[in-house]
């Protein structure tokens, strides 16, 4: 049916000139997706009267690389920076051990109720966080948790979705190799230390950085449970910038990119895991 | 990967041999209870605390009238009653299901089309495909800055790039009829790379042979893609609708930030009236009830997929 297009059928007579519109559709689609990322460098580097003219301008018509101390004496971004590092990395950290452990207990022990249990941890990957939000906010301001550290991050370190991706590979370690380690007379710890962890690397570091990163994402949580400087993360440091600065854009952009690089920069450095993962969680059901 | 189901896991054979020095076997059975529970204890003293007791906790508070600062009142479904004359509510509702509708088929399709065009066999796919996932890797927070930038009235880039074309674009995200297409148009571009890379997994495992016969048969380029590549690519569009649906249902962080719910209450999501009615009116349990109701809708479209999922998805290569 597309043959009776005269153009199309050119193209699938000429696979060159088929490739190039490919590469150049690619192109097209790239730079596209990527303009809001590149104006918020731009503009992040403009001069104030430019970026809050009533006309925006798109390119820089001088360049202000001052504006990255600027944003950083606005408000405290860096100890903001260094919360969410501490936020994200502790939640990544609890979860992947717990997590780990857990799973190892799924996937290679017996034990009464394992299938009943596993159940119930497989029906909490459907339940929101909103659902459990204000119960556990109740309960970190019981416990005086509000603004502490254990309070932002014991909450969120126990999630089923870690132990059910981490026991998915767990499953696949042949069985012979924890055999034989306890041949050799390794306890289960040994056996689980020294057979399984490092052979699991690969799916640990994913659920690790995945972890990290919809941690440095999440807005919600932090939002309601730091109430100062101390404990506030990148996220919601970004609104009190807006509300303490308007819109003074290209400060206000500055902040935000200085608050995304480390995430990409992450994103980049792990990507291969980053893909895997994804491509992991997303066969799950097959 | 193998992959097992929990019942096969089960199945697996109950005692493994061992060597010859056996201890008896009810210690043996003894001891790897012992074990398993240790390993577990972390995993589910977390998961009982913060997962599984505020589940429940969530339901017994949807039936109290209670501010955090006054001993909590019993008051039965009072709090779910009030949902029905609360306009707010269902125009939340409406606007979180208007989001959800539109965004999920526009992310699947923008998905779906990448990935088919990275899957052409170009040599630089990786590369397009790292750029291409950005977005997702970013913060939603910090990005949503940019996109209220990118959506000035007059003279913002999106409309003077409508205006080259002599399109009068609208002042988005203060107009009533245009903030909600906004804030989608926003979210598919924050969200397409997700289902793109596991599109692109589920291409890759689709064998080559199909494509050959359908090339033999005489098929059209259209006809192939709806009758191998859809049926086989089924299970990856099932996870991605599942998933995409669940996670639309929670949007708050780019509400929050370019539109604040307004105007009016045009771009009020769920989420953000359960924020609000909690955390700064502090009615915890009328926000735990709008929460059960956030989680009935989720199960229910949830088990619709599933149910569906019987007569459109295909495992079988």
């Amino acid at each position: 049916m597309t043959s009776d297009v005269p153009a199309l059928a050119a193209l699938r007579r000429s696979p060159v000139a088929a490739r190039r519109l490919l590469v150049f559709t690619c192109f097209l689609v790239t730079a596209v997706t990527l303009t809001p990322i590149v104006m918020m460098v731009l503009v992040a580097f403009q001069s104030d009267t430019e970026s809050m003219a009533a006309r925006p301008s798109f390119w820089p018509g001088s360049w202000h690389p001052e504006n990255i101390g600027r944003a950083f004496d606005l408000v405290p971004l860096g100890r903001y920076l260094l919360n969410t590092v501490f936020f994200a990395g502790g939640t990544a950290l609890l979860e992947t051990v717990t997590a780990a452990l857990a799973a190892y207990a799924f996937a290679r022990l017996r034990f009464r109720g394992r299938s009943v249990l596993f159940g119930v941890y497989l029906t909490t990957l459907m339940i929101p966080s909103q659902v459990t939000l204000i119960p556990q906010f109740i309960l970190v301001a019981k416990l005086h948790g509000v603004d502490t550290w254990p309070g932002m991050i014991l909450p969120h370190a126990f999630t089923a979705l870690g132990v059910f991706l981490l026991r998915q590979f767990f499953l696949g370690v042949p069985r012979d190799y924890e055999e034989a380690a306890r041949l050799d007379g390794a306890n289960r710890w040994q056996t689980f230390i020294r057979v399984i962890v490092p052979l699991a690397v690969p799916a640990i570091a994913t659920l690790a950085v995945f972890k990290f990163i919809s941690q440095w994402n999440n807005l919600l949580w932090p939002l309601v449970i730091s109430n100062s400087d101390s404990t506030r993360t990148a996220a919601v440091g970004l609104q009190v910038f807006q509300s303490t600065n308007g819109t003074q854009w290209n400060l206000l952009l500055m902040a935000a990119a200085i608050t995304t690089v480390p995430l990409i920069v992450l994103f980049f450095l792990t990507q291969r895991w980053f893909v895997k993962g994804i491509t992991m969680s997303g066969l799950g059901g097959r | 990967m193998a992959v097992e189901t929990p019942a096969a896991a089960t199945a697996a054979p109950r005692r493994p041999p061992r060597g010859p020095l056996r201890r008896p076997r009810f210690w043996r059975h003894g001891s790897e209870t012992v074990a398993a529970w240790l390993f577990l204890l972390p995993s589910l003293a977390g998961f009982l605390v913060f997962t599984a007791g505020p589940v429940v906790a969530a339901g017994v508070i949807s039936l109290l009238d209670w501010n955090l600062f006054s001993p909590p009142h019993f008051i039965g479904l009072d709090n779910f009653a009030r949902l029905g004359p609360d306009t707010t509510f269902w125009s939340a509702l409406g606007n979180t299901a208007y989001f959800t509708f539109v965004s999920v088929p526009l992310t699947l399709l923008v998905s779906l089309g990448l990935a088919l065009l990275l899957n052409q066999g170009l040599r630089r796919m990786a590369v397009f495909r790292s750029l291409l996932l950005l977005p997702y890797a970013t913060i939603t927070v910090a990005v949503a800055f940019v996109w209220v930038w990118l959506y000035i009235p007059h003279d913002g880039l999106i409309n003077a790039v409508l205006g080259a074309f002599g399109i009068d674009g609208p002042a988005w995200l203060v107009s009533d009829d245009w903030a909600m297409p906004a804030l989608i148009l926003m979210s598919v571009w924050k969200s397409f790379g997700f289902g793109m890379v596991i599109f692109l997994a589920g291409l890759q495992v689709i064998p080559q042979q199909l494509y050959e016969a359908a090339r033999v048969d005489g098929a059209s380029p259209w006809r192939t893609f709806r009758a191998v590549t859809l049926p086989l690519l089924s299970p990856s569009v099932f996870f991605t609708v599942v998933t995409s649906i669940i996670g639309s249902f929670q949007v708050f962080d780019q509400a929050l930030v370019m539109t604040d719910g307004g105007p009016g209450s045009s771009t009020t999501t769920l989420v953000m009236y359960i924020y609000r009615t909690g955390f700064q009116n502090y009615e915890q349990g009328y926000a735990a009830a709008q929460s059960m109701v956030l989680f009935a809708f989720i199960v229910v479209i949830t088990a619709a997929q599933f149910l569906l999922q019987r007569r459109l998805v295909h495992y079988d290569l």
